[in-house]
């Protein structure tokens, strides 16, 4: 095991199935020569050549189309769209083509393809640095959607989304990339270091799509989150001291609502919480997923705490971001705590 | 040999407004560049300084009523535009008082009044928006006309190519500035331009290009008036590509590895447009260094006030983080 941060972890991935698969192949803006602005490509190019490792000029829907004519014809395409925010001008390409070849070929094509964008707030980046489009794509049939919470997850959720033979989009929470947050920007940051979802496999693992995870066990409520909120809703159980469940999603398509419906029908509580705004956002299927299974053993309505149905604030960050306190006073609600 | 009298291309008035936008420019980003270290300023800030006689040279043509589009460098082309420099700095620090009241920070600053459709962060997002304000300049009839800035990143997405053929296809007057700064990010321009000449592009799609000193302003200006006098006469798009360098990283905070260590040191030196600027118009005897350094200590007070003002300003209020989502509720 070595310790790393979801940066090196993402490095790591990348690299082992480089290096493993000949067919794999890296493209984006600036992940070549400069190895990524948030340095995830860092040295891969120098190591496996230009033809596997590209530069592409700003050209998101070409990136992206490229990407499925690549993977139609034997390659795997891994791209990196360097903020979540970008891939729009490539939406087309991935609502239109890549989630739906399969389907219109009768299951003649399939389209490897690994989308990464960064996704996610608390960098202060405002409307166009911040988004969290998860579920403008888990809408759309024919594409996974996962989002990591931690550098073990990441790695291994990376070479399962790059081995996978459906396309991936592969959401990589940006606050998160050097160490846990807590939703609390007045402290200071905390490093991977040390944590124990810091403490990464060297070699090739890999962590099934499709499988959610029990963070910790609990017997009052069931809080259900994925990405940074993660981290924020763990703080905010530990703060109350309540004595919840927390689940970190990790695959929102397909989604294990197995673990999600065992863990409410045992607490009878669930409380839902994501960045993204709360209209039509990922956690109205959850909620609606889960009024239909557990709707027999719900103590409670379900709730949930997201970000306001705005865009993303350039003044606003800390209103917007669903953090600690707002995870807090709906768990008193919930549970008729003072 | 004194030189005989030269007529000079833009009246005494226009000349010391043009130096006036630019000594702005070069202050709010020199400034910028200082008071991003103290953390106070959300968001990510992209500094203009280096290219202003693009931004001067192109809006010194226009009024309040002809419309630009900006880009996440988008500081210099608000400030010759007519942007109000206090209300931006307002704008960058995320305050009430902001011209979209600290909504849209620094890569979002738009100014409907002074014709200012918005800085963009969305790479090739803006130039469609700019054909389109053409449109209506054309079905109003009243020869306003619309400029896309964008760099020579933009130049390679989807987005613009659809833009310059359609404004081409429609003959609407709007007029694409290329401002090759030689990088996007990272990537220079030689890499990421097949063609490594964009105007050559423009002309592909069917108009009138043309490449200039970006540094010049009087260049840039001579340029710009050229296409903008097509567009005002009814014959349909240009473009224009100044070569131009930006001082600064990409964004504050880029380390820019991609860059030989002096490379902006030396080029502020022999090419700066300030610098050009003057020695041009006192070579030429159409201003004083006197008149130009009275401009120079107006900016300095101007500037240094701005961002005073902006950072003792409050941010806005809580009720409005849920206002200005729809025009109807
Ligand atoms: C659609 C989109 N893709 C990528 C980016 C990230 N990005 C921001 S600026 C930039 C480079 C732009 O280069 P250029 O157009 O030359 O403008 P310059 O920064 O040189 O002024 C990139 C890739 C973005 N903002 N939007
Ligand atoms: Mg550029």
């Amino acid at each position: 095991m070595a310790q790393m941060t979801m940066t090196q972890s993402l490095n790591s991935a990348l690299n082992l199935c480089l290096e493993k698969d000949p067919g794999v192949v890296v493209l984006g803006e600036d992940v070549g020569f400069f190895g990524g602005v948030f340095r995830v490509t860092d040295g891969l190019q120098a190591k496996y050549g230009e033809h596997r490792v590209l530069d592409t000029p700003i050209s998101e829907g070409g990136i992206i189309a490229a990407a499925i004519g690549m993977a139609l014809n034997g390659l795997r395409p891994v791209v990196e769209i360097q903020f979540a925010d970008y891939i729009y001008p490539g939406y087309d390409q991935i609502v239109s083509e890549l989630a739906r070849i399969r389907y219109r070929s009768g299951g003649a094509f399939n389209a490897p393809v690994t989308i990464r964008a960064p996704c996610g707030g608390g960098i202060r980046g405002g409307q166009t640095h911040s988004q969290s489009p998860e579920a403008i794509f888990a809408h759309i049939c024919g594409i996974k959607v996962v989002m990591p919470s931690n550098p073990y997850d990441a790695k291994g959720l990376l070479i399962a989304a790059i081995e996978d033979d459906d396309p991936v989009l592969f959401l990589e929470p940006k606050r998160l990339y050097n160490g846990p947050f807590d939703g609390d920007p007045g402290k200071p940051s905390v490093a991977w270091n040390g944590h124990p979802k810091g403490e990464v496999p060297e070699g090739h693992y890999t962590v099934p799509i499709g499988s959610a995870e029990i963070v910790r066990t609990g017997a009052q409520v069931t809080i259900i989150s994925y990405g940074t909120m993660v981290h924020v809703v763990e703080a905010a159980a530990r703060s109350l001291n309540v004595d919840a469940e927390i689940i970190d999603v990790r695959s929102m398509v397909p989604l294990d609502v197995e673990t999600l419906c065992a863990s409410v029908d045992k607490t009878g509580r669930c409380l839902i919480a994501h960045e993204a705004t709360r209209f039509g956002g990922f956690g109205a299927e959850l909620m609606a997923t889960i009024q239909e299974r557990c709707f027999w053993n719900l103590e409670a309505p379900i709730e949930r705490v997201c970000g306001w149905d705005t865009p993303y604030p350039h003044a606003f960050e800390w209103d917007y971001f669903p953090g600690k306190d707002r995870v807090v006073v709906a768990l008193k609600t919930m549970l008729g705590l003072p | 040999m004194a030189h005989a009298p030269t007529t000079p291309p833009l009246s005494k008035e226009q000349l010391l407004k043009a130096y006036r936008q630019m000594k702005t420019i070069r202050e709010f980003e020199e400034r910028l560049h200082i008071e991003i270290q103290t953390g106070e300023i959300p968001g990510f800030t992209h500094l203009y300084a280096g290219q202003e006689a693009v931004a001067v040279g192109v809006c010194a043509h226009l009024s309040d009523s002809d419309y630009i589009v900006s880009t996440h460098r988008g500081h210099g082309h608000c400030i010759a535009k007519g942007c109000d420099v206090g209300g931006m700095m307002l704008e960058i620090y995320g305050r009430a008082a902001g011209l979209c009241k600290g909504k849209g920070g620094s890569m979002h600053i738009a100014d409907v009044t002074k014709g200012m459709l918005g800085a963009n962060a969305i790479v090739g997002g803006g130039p469609p928006l700019a054909v389109g304000a053409a449109i209506a300049c054309r079905n109003r009839g009243d020869k306003t006309v619309s400029i896309a800035f964008g760099g020579d990143g933009s130049a390679n997405q989807g987005t613009v190519f659809e833009a310059m053929n359609m404004a081409v296809v429609l003959k609407v007057p709007t007029v694409f500035v290329f401002e090759n700064n030689g990088y996007a990010e990272h990537t220079g321009a030689d890499y990421a331009v097949g063609s490594k000449d964009i105007a050559g592009r423009a002309r592909g799609f069917g108009m009138p290009a043309e490449s200039c000193d970006g540094a010049d302003f009087f260049a840039v200006y001579a340029a710009a008036g050229r296409a903008i006098a097509l567009g005002r006469e009814g014959k349909g798009p240009a473009t224009i590509e100044p070569r131009i360098t930006r001082y600064y990283g990409h964004f504050e905070g880029d380390p820019q590895l991609y860059r030989a260590k002096d490379e902006t040191k030396e080029l502020r030196e022999t090419m700066d447009c300030l610098k050009n600027f003057r020695a041009r118009v006192t070579r030429e005897g159409w201003l004083t260094n006197a008149e130009m350094d009275a401009i120079d200590s107006d900016v300095l007070a101007l500037i240094d006030s701005a961002v005073k003002t902006a950072r003792a300003a409050p941010p806005p209020n809580d009720a409005e983080l849920t206002t200005d989502v729809y025009a109807t509720y």
